[in-house]
């Protein structure tokens, strides 16, 4: 039997390790990847609530947050292609003007 | 004592914690993206663990399965490189890297004190079909809103990659 709190206590190390890589990677792609990966730990959070409460709603939202992350997926992907389409690059300390 | 699912959860956390440290470790976006599938699995591991079996399906079969690998599309498309050797401030180093990981250990510690009322997670499986009736009788607006918010994504994720042709 495992306590709870050790399933919360993971969900927050996976998020500030998602910030983590948010701030420090120089790379758009693995940018993206992190905001992947603390919408994968809010999902833990989530989990590990609607099974320490009974209730179900906190896992219908976890079905909702997926979804969410598909449909933002696709559509930043398509920006990023769009962003290496236009600027050549792929390196976020590069894509600091609106303008070129 | 160890029980057989605290066995289970210190591999499945330890495998999550690994692939995250790993996503952040690597310069290469593509072990990157293959450090986050790793993360993905050991959450559908932990999901099953609690009993949540459908989202741990789903989880798999969505995520891992169709989100990674359109990333990894992408990755190869825009034949993604190494990134490069950046040196880190000395100051972030020797200071901020200790701190931070201090600064984790206590998060950990008053997170486990403020949630330790909550007990242990029940070990029985939820059934889909309270799920499924949850879904679509309570919050069914919000399922067809999602089905739309999908086909919006589709169509701009469309406008925006199309090429410029002539036409």
């Amino acid at each position: 039997m495992v306590p709870t709190s050790y399933f919360l206590v993971l969900s927050a190390v996976l998020f500030g390790l998602g910030v983590v890589a948010f701030i420090f990677k120089r790379n758009i792609l693995t940018v993206f990847m992190s905001i992947e990966l603390m919408l994968n730990a809010v999902n833990l959070a989530f989990v590990s609530f609607s099974r320490a409460l009974g209730q179900l709603q906190g896992q219908v939202f976890v079905f909702f947050v997926i979804v969410v992350a598909a449909a933002e997926a696709a559509v930043g992907l398509a920006i990023i292609i769009l962003i290496h389409r236009n600027r050549g690059t792929l390196d976020v300390e590069n894509v600091d003007s609106l303008k070129d | 004592m160890i029980t057989p699912q605290m066995a289970v959860f210190l591999v499945l956390a330890a495998a999550t914690v690994a692939g995250a440290v790993s996503l952040i470790l690597q310069r290469h976006p593509i072990h990157s993206a293959l450090s986050l599938i790793v993360v993905m699995v050991a959450l559908a591991g932990l999901y099953l663990l609690q009993g949540a079996e459908f989202v741990a399906a789903v989880q798999v079969i969505v995520y891992a399965g169709a989100i990674m690998v359109v990333f990894i599309f992408v990755i190869m498309l825009l034949n993604a490189g190494e990134e490069e050797r950046t040196n880190i401030s000395r100051l972030a180093r020797f200071v901020g890297v200790p701190l931070g990981i201090v600064f984790l250990f206590e998060v950990a510690y008053w997170i486990g004190r403020a949630t330790a009322h909550l007990g242990t997670t029940p070990p029985e499986m939820v059934s889909t079909r309270e799920l499924s009736s949850l879904l679509f009788r309570e919050y069914v607006f919000p399922f067809e809103l999602t089905s739309f918010l999908i086909l919006i994504a589709l169509l701009g994720a469309l406008v925006l990659a199309r090429r410029e042709d002539s036409d």
